[in-house]
């Protein structure tokens, strides 16, 4: 009795859920099977980017983060794509879920011959330095990390602090309460850099119109400040945002990735209390990014990411790739103050002559912008 | 029969004797069926990825103009991506370099931890006991090699042997835990051993930040491995496969003997069978749970040691990846016998080499994988799980009508 029954349900079983994964997969198919074939191709005429692109392998491996991670995973990524759009170069790309990714997926890239990859994030530092020692032939970019000496890998930084001082600026001008708060994800380089500009932003205020406002979450001379420790747990965004608005702070500055969506929830719930709580978004303009948080979103610090991979791999096509870093700037673009978008008329036409002073001031160098972590 | 058993006795079966009765019956199917459950996973996976391929669904778009068009688009689009698993797996000729076209080394350095993770999912399983920690015990087991690792500066000779045994204790440890709840309250291991992979995963991570953070990093992550606390590597730098090779090899022998020539692994194995006869026979049933966790967590130790002083030369809170989990599929395609996890561990050591060549030569995202591998475990544990809620059913009904 038991082994027939056994074998007629294992059977049963498998051949049904056979039957049924094609039976969908041909209907997913076939459901809209009734259009025209097209001509057969002619010779030639869609190769109008030049041979050297069409043979060029750009290629990019993200950390963790994946490449819809809404940070520069993405950005990278999607800059990659655009300069394949726009080139005619190849790509290749690949995810990685854990730290033990990094390598192989780097190995496979150089087996691919990729002429040059993107690794997108200081976590791949160990792997990069290793992959491209080993094969000094090929080209490797790092997205954040300038810890690697090696003629074959270009870092690409952020001197994120020049347009962080900028929204510290702003958000100086716009303050009520005569307090701003920010939070990081982690205690780290990447993350406190904007911390820096920010708060260096809301000094100069302070001395250019003898105001006195204050810094919540953020301390430049010590370096310690407000942190949620995680770049994940979007709650915990949540939780330091009530702090820093309980503490009154009526402009508040995450940076700390995802967290941003905690803040902005955290903000949009006291405003409905009557607060007027105001958000800075980090790294895209989350106005575009984050459309949710649009009616609070003062200003966001943007690093333009897809430009620098952009300018990269042009350069390397042409035969100029050098290992030089390249930073990003004010001056060159590279990082930037989105608009203020809906809350354009809270920033009075004062603030943003000021503002526009501010930004030559920062790329002639009469004003410094001195961030601990600013690449160097 | 069962049926006739289940009329006289009314009394529903103790959870106990349910879930090794599943054990049971997933290690009563041969090596076919698990060949099998990899084939017509193999085919659904192949499915998706024509499925998801734009090329395809572009052809898919005239289907009833040209068909062959749909079907070459489909053939080229499974065989691409198969064809960049394989190669991936084993050899691959397209690859730049002669280091990147041995893929099999790497099929072999993925495989390591599996074994030895794998090994301890299926010891457990013999004696009855479902392991749901090796996750756990390969984080505990990793913490313990790494503190040992880059904590102690010993000489050659001495460090590595050290560090594999701290991490086999590391694990054993977490394990034991569970064995010893299990034997003297009766807590159920797999929920103990859930809740132990949490605390693993918070307890390393406090300690990233604290004891065993590197002080030049901000990062949560400790500090290299002393070059002497690090498994050899067998075929050079130019390889990742390393001496843990030898000793997740060593560990499929031991094991094999441990069930099948020693006493203990006939008690283990008497235990697993029914424990109630186990007991009546003058077997000492709580003995065998906690010794044979203890072991298996042990096993699931040595592949964090295999992580942390083969691949990854340092600890973070991913230093266990998914590997805790693969080890329960690894067990279960093995059928629970110590070759034939070996056998699964390569597998889906080639899953993991030829993945991401497959991501990347083929353009098929690496999740394909995770779904073949999942199907694999739907097949082999559904047909088992599927006939004991069957049972289940036709005992109640023929209670209620007696």
């Amino acid at each position: 009795m038991e082994e027939p029954l056994k074998n007629h349900i294992t059977g049963t079983f498998k051949r049904g859920a056979t039957v049924g994964t094609v039976a969908l997969g041909a209907m997913a198919l076939l459901l809209t099977g009734c259009g025209q074939a097209p001509a057969p191709a002619g010779g030639g005429g869609s190769t109008s980017g030049n041979a050297a692109a069409a043979n060029y392998l750009g290629c990019i491996v993200s950390d963790s983060g994946g490449f819809d991670d809404q940070s520069f995973n993405q950005s990278s990524y999607e800059g990659l794509k655009k300069t394949v759009a726009d080139t005619g170069i190849k790509m290749k790309e690949a995810q990685s879920t854990t730290k033990a990714d990094f390598e192989p997926n780097l190995n496979q890239m150089a087996n691919a011959g990729c002429n040059l990859t993107f690794t997108v994030g200081f976590l791949l530092a160990d792997a990069t330095k290793k992959v491209a020692t080993a094969d000094p032939k090929l080209h490797f970019a790092i997205i954040d990390d300038n810890s690697i000496k090696l003629p074959n890998v270009k870092p690409i930084v952020y001197d994120t602090a020049q347009a962080a001082f900028l929204a510290g600026y702003t958000a100086a001008s716009v303050s009520k309460t005569g307090k701003v708060g920010t939070f990081g994800g982690i205690n780290i380089p990447t993350v406190t850099i904007f911390m820096d500009g920010f708060a260096e932003g809301v000094a100069y205020y302070n001395k250019q119109q003898s105001k006195n406002v204050q810094v919540l979450g953020w301390n430049v001379g010590t370096q310690q400040g407000l942190f949620a420790n995680t770049f994940d747990i979007i709650q915990e965004g949540t939780k330091a945002t009530n702090n820093l608005i309980g503490e009154g702070a009526d402009v508040v500055m995450p940076v700390a990735g995802p967290l941003g969506k905690g803040a902005g929830d955290a903000i949009l719930a006291a405003n409905k209390g009557g607060k007027d709580v105001k958000l800075v978004w980090v790294d895209s303009d989350g106005y575009l990014t984050a459309p949710t948080y649009k009616s609070i979103l003062l200003t966001s610090v943007i690093k333009t990411m897809g430009d620098a991979v952009e300018t990269i791999v042009k350069d390397d096509l042409a035969g100029k790739y050098s290992a030089t870093p390249y930073v990003g700037t004010l001056d060159n673009g590279g990082v930037a103050m989105a608009p203020f978008h809906d809350l354009d008329s809270a920033v009075s036409a004062d603030t943003k002559s000021q503002l526009d002073t501010i930004k030559k001031g920062i790329i002639d160098g009469s004003i410094k912008v001195e961030s601990k972590s600013s690449p160097k | 029969m069962s049926e006739t058993q289940t009329v006289k006795e009314p009394t529903p079966p103790a959870k106990e004797s349910q879930g090794s009765q599943v054990i049971r019956e997933i290690m009563a199917g041969n090596a076919v069926i698990s060949v099998l459950a990899v084939v017509v996973a193999l085919v659904i996976g192949g499915i998706l990825i024509a499925v998801t391929d734009p090329r395809v669904t572009a052809a898919a778009g005239y289907f009833f103009a040209d068909p062959a068009a749909t079907l070459s688009a489909i053939w080229s689009s499974v065989s691409e991506a198969y064809g960049a698993l394989w190669r991936g797996a084993t050899y691959d000729p397209t690859a730049r370099t002669w280091q990147g076209q041995l893929g099999i080394f790497e099929t072999l350095t993925f495989a390591t931890p599996l074994i030895l993770s794998g090994l301890a999912v299926t010891l457990a399983f013999r004696a009855g006991l479902f392991n749901i920690g090796a996750q756990g015990q390969i984080i505990l087991g990793a913490t313990f090699a790494g503190a040992v690792g880059f904590g102690m500066h010993l000489p050659p000779a001495i460090h590595l042997p050290a560090v594999i045994l701290a991490g086999a204790i590391g694990g054993a440890i977490w394990g034991g835990i569970a064995g010893f709840l299990k034997a003297r309250t009766g807590a159920h291991e797999v929920i103990v051993t859930i809740m132990l992979n949490y605390i693993a995963i918070s307890l390393v991570l406090y300690l990233l930040k604290n004891q065993l953070k590197d002080p030049n990093s901000t990062n949560p992550i400790s500090p290299q491995m002393d070059g002497n606390a690090v498994f050899p590597l067998l075929l050079g730098p130019n390889f990742r496969v390393h001496a843990g090779l030898i000793v997740a090899i060593l560990a499929v022998i031991g094991v094999a003997w441990l069930l099948n020539r020693s006493t203990l692994g006939f008690e283990y194995r008497a235990i697993g069978a029914n424990p109630k006869a186990a007991r009546t026979a003058g077997m000492l049933v709580s003995r065998g749970y906690i010794t044979v966790m203890l072991i298996s967590g042990a096993l699931a130790g040595l592949a964090g040691v295999a992580q942390i002083a083969g691949t990854e030369k340092s600890l973070d809170s991913e230093i266990a990846g998914s590997i805790g989990f693969d080890a329960i599929t690894v067990a279960l395609l093995g059928r629970s016998k110590p070759w034939g996890t070996f056998f699964a561990a390569l597998l889906f050591g080639a899953f993991k080499a030829g993945g991401t060549s497959m991501a990347v030569n083929a353009d098929v995202s690496i999740d394909i994988v995770a779904v073949v591998q999942s199907l694999i475990v739907l097949f082999i544990a559904a047909p088992p799980l599927i006939r004991s809620i069957f049972r289940i059913k036709a005992a109640r009904r023929e209670g209620a009508s007696a």
